[in-house]
């Protein structure tokens, strides 16, 4: 049973341009970050600060994204995620690691170089009533990225922002108004045209719809993934939502704490969750099927997330591991930092006992497949479909290859 | 790879007739200036009852202050009064009666309108500027810069204002408007210092800084564009509180004798020459001074309020 039936890769294996496996890709990936940590340092005094800690926001993160493709970040709130991205987008100076963009060392760039990075990488915001300022019109706001970089002449300039704007689904007309008289679905929409202004290859969507209304919600979502085709973006998606997670993302890591701990693709995810603590979370994403849903038992993970800025050694899902207290509490899980590592599935995951989680009572329930059923996926189709593609099987033509 | 859903995109825009995806035809001037936000408080401003009435008052009062020393009735060291013990009521002659020396109370108010509004203003500047200056440099600087500063506001805070005021009397001579001025300004700046440095701390982690920082908008376009317009409106407003509040202190201290020199004619020195003259039922001596401050200080009160509202850009105009 450990040995990972290969049908769970079979759907994407096909695609060109991607990559399962970190290091089987011979095309450069877009953005490549190795061992990457962001510390946040706490500090005391009155007048002179002394460093007592950090929160140990992430904290030794590997990731590639390849052209075209998106990721989906998720795990609990404070897990890092956001941190991920910002740092990425080199909103914060890493503390360690690096981050390599199309090919160039971004990690400690400054200045001109970094200026002409940023025209590539562009971030998405959770709130959209807090990442607009509220005393510039819409127009203003779209434009400021092109008068940053110089774009054109004003003349220019204005029609660009008009393409924009209708581009995103709003009337150009609109341009001058300002942030609260648009709706939250609205604001979305400008904070998108704002990313969008510059053409950049990357972006980073902050939980972009989190805030939203659940009508608003698909809105936003198939914006963003008609935009991707037409623009031929790659996203970092980060949320807690899994169910849009899933529709919209080709590949998904999980975090806890700081740290990814599994990678996969998405639909490999779901069906076959190979690390204890991405089987926790996938048990709260309900099944639109009675029947399954009926037969499934939610794992209730015990105490709180640990601190960041104090994290416990070793494995840090270890004090909440469900399927470390059945192994009876093995010490090798407190003892030893568990790597990434590849299964033949294509999963990465970062547990040593990984093994043990597939085909496990636990990873059937949460994926809603009948017991016995063996393999894989027996609900996986239709019915786990999610809810964001009513009329069948997920949209996205190079999903099927 | 577009879902049905995506229909109603259209009715969110309020224009069935948007198709997504770039358009001709649309040929609507979009203006990239954000000027009008401007025009959009003073409508605001405009709307707020209150506030017109304070600033109806208020520009009357200055109006006074300005023309008022021309065209009073009499000049303010004349003293057309007679010199009786206690005064003359309120007469045809002299409006706000006269009091023990036989001066006019009228001439008197009109005359120290300017000097309360002076203080009032000039001493209000003087903490405005230094404290956004010194609160924007704090806030935007972070760390040492920033805990020496707020250390500095904490020692403006622990002077005691009345002493050195009592200081400042002895040491430049009683009576010098400037001095008080100064004082006034140089030890109240930590309380507009304090306030600008919250609002640069909290509006720097906003999204919308993040976001400008992520197009790679500069630290001091960030700072003047996006930090400081958005900071300015919670201090316009306690700077007009501060101004009332100046020229109720600049009273109470010519009250104390330790103001304006007695000579002049203020409003505190008015009120500070009608000691004990209500007691002999002389209530003109006191009123009239004292309703002035206090219409002074209303009306400014209420232009605070509506300016208030009319520069939170949330605010529903």
């Amino acid at each position: 049973m450990s040995d990972m039936t290969p049908q769970t890769v079979a759907p994407a294996a096909g695609v060109p341009g991607r990559t399962d496996a970190a290091g089987s890709s011979s095309a450069r990936p877009l953005v490549e970050i190795t061992d990457l940590r962001m510390f946040f340092p706490i500090t005391q005094g009155i007048l002179i600060s002394r460093h007592v800690g950090d929160v140990r926001a992430v904290d030794g993160v590997s990731l590639s994204i390849q052209k075209g493709e998106t990721i989906g970040l998720v795990g609990e709130s404070g897990c890092g995620k956001s941190t991920v991205g910002r740092t990425i987008l080199r909103l914060y100076r890493p503390t360690g690691g690096r981050i390599v963009f199309d090919g160039q060392d971004i990690t400690t760039a400054g200045g001109a170089s970094l200026r002409s990075v940023r025209r590539r990488m562009q971030m998405i915001f959770q709130d959209p009533y807090a990442s607009l300022n509220p005393r510039m019109t819409a127009a203003g706001i779209v434009s400021e990225p092109l008068e940053i970089h110089g774009v054109g002449v004003k003349s220019e300039r204005q029609q660009r922002v008009r393409d924009l704007l209708a581009t995103v689904g709003l009337d150009p007309s609109y341009g001058d108004r300002f942030p609260h008289e648009f709706s939250g679905g609205q604001r979305q929409r400008i904070g998108v045209a704002r990313a969008l202004a510059l053409h950049p290859d990357l972006i980073v969507a902050d939980e972009p719809i989190s805030a939203l209304d659940v009508s608003i919600q698909a809105q936003i979502i198939n914006l963003l993934e008609r935009l991707q085709g037409e623009f031929g973006l790659t996203y970092l998606f980060i949320a807690h939502d899994l169910s849009v997670v899933r529709h919209i993302s080709d590949r998904i890591a999980v975090m806890y704490l700081g740290r990814i701990v599994e990678t996969a693709n998405s639909r490999a995810l779901y069906e076959r969750p190979l690390h204890p603590y991405a089987v926790a979370l996938l048990s709260a994403v309900p099944i639109p099927d009675p029947a399954v849903e009926g037969r499934r038992r939610r794992i209730i993970l015990t105490g709180d997330v640990p601190s960041p800025s104090d994290p416990p050694p070793g494995c840090h899902f270890h004090t909440r591991c469900w399927l470390r207290e059945r192994l009876g509490n093995p010490d090798r899980c407190v003892a030893e930092d568990p790597a990434l590592r590849p299964l033949s599935s294509g999963h990465q995951v970062a547990c040593h006992f990984a093994e043990e989680v597939d085909g496990s009572a636990e990873q059937v329930q949460v994926t809603g497949r009948s017991p016995g059923a063996g393999g894989v996926a027996a609900a996986a189709g239709p019915a786990a479909t999610a809810p964001y593609a009513p009329a069948g099987p997920p949209p996205r033509p190079r999903d099927r290859g | 790879m577009t879902l049905p859903i995506q229909s109603s995109v259209a009715a969110e825009t309020g224009n069935p007739s948007i198709e997504p995806g770039p358009q001709e035809g649309v040929d609507v001037e979009v203006s990239l200036e954000s000027l009008s936000q401007w025009q959009l408080a003073l409508r605001r401003f405009l709307r707020h009852r209150m506030a017109l009435v304070g600033l109806a008052v208020f520009s009357a009062i200055i109006l006074i202050a300005i023309i008022g020393p021309i065209v009073a009735p009499y000049n303010p060291l004349d003293i057309p009064g007679a010199r009786l013990e206690g005064g003359d009521p309120p007469s045809l002659q002299h409006l706000f009666g006269t009091d023990d020396a036989g001066r006019d109370v009228f001439t008197n108010v009109i005359n120290g309108a300017h000097i309360s509004l002076a203080v009032g203003l000039f001493s209000t500047l003087i903490a405005g500027i230094i404290g956004v200056i010194v609160g924007a440099i704090a806030g935007a600087a972070g760390g040492f810069t920033d805990n020496l500063l707020m250390r500095i506001v904490d020692v403006t805070f622990a002077v005691p204002l009345l002493f050195l005021i009592l200081v400042a009397a002895v040491f430049f001579g009683q009576g010098s408007m400037i001095a008080l001025i100064l004082v006034f300004g140089l030890l109240q700046w930590g309380l507009i210092a304090r306030l600008v440095r919250a609002q640069f701390l909290s509006l720097r982690e906003t999204d919308f800084v993040e976001a400008a920082r992520a197009v790679g908008v500069s630290n001091l376009r960030i700072t003047f564009r996006h930090i400081l317009p958005n900071a300015l409106g919670p201090v316009i407003v306690v700077l007009t509180l501060l101004m009332a509040s100046n020229i109720v202190l600049e009273a109470f201290v010519s009250f104390l004798n330790f103001g304006i020199a007695p000579t002049e004619a203020t409003w505190g020195n008015a009120l500070s020459n009608s000691q004990g003259a209500m007691e002999d039922g002389n209530w003109w001596w006191a009123f009239f001074p004292g309703m002035a401050i206090a219409l002074t200080v209303i009306s400014i009160n209420f232009i605070g309020d509506g300016l208030h509202d009319a520069l939170d850009p949330r605010a529903r105009l």
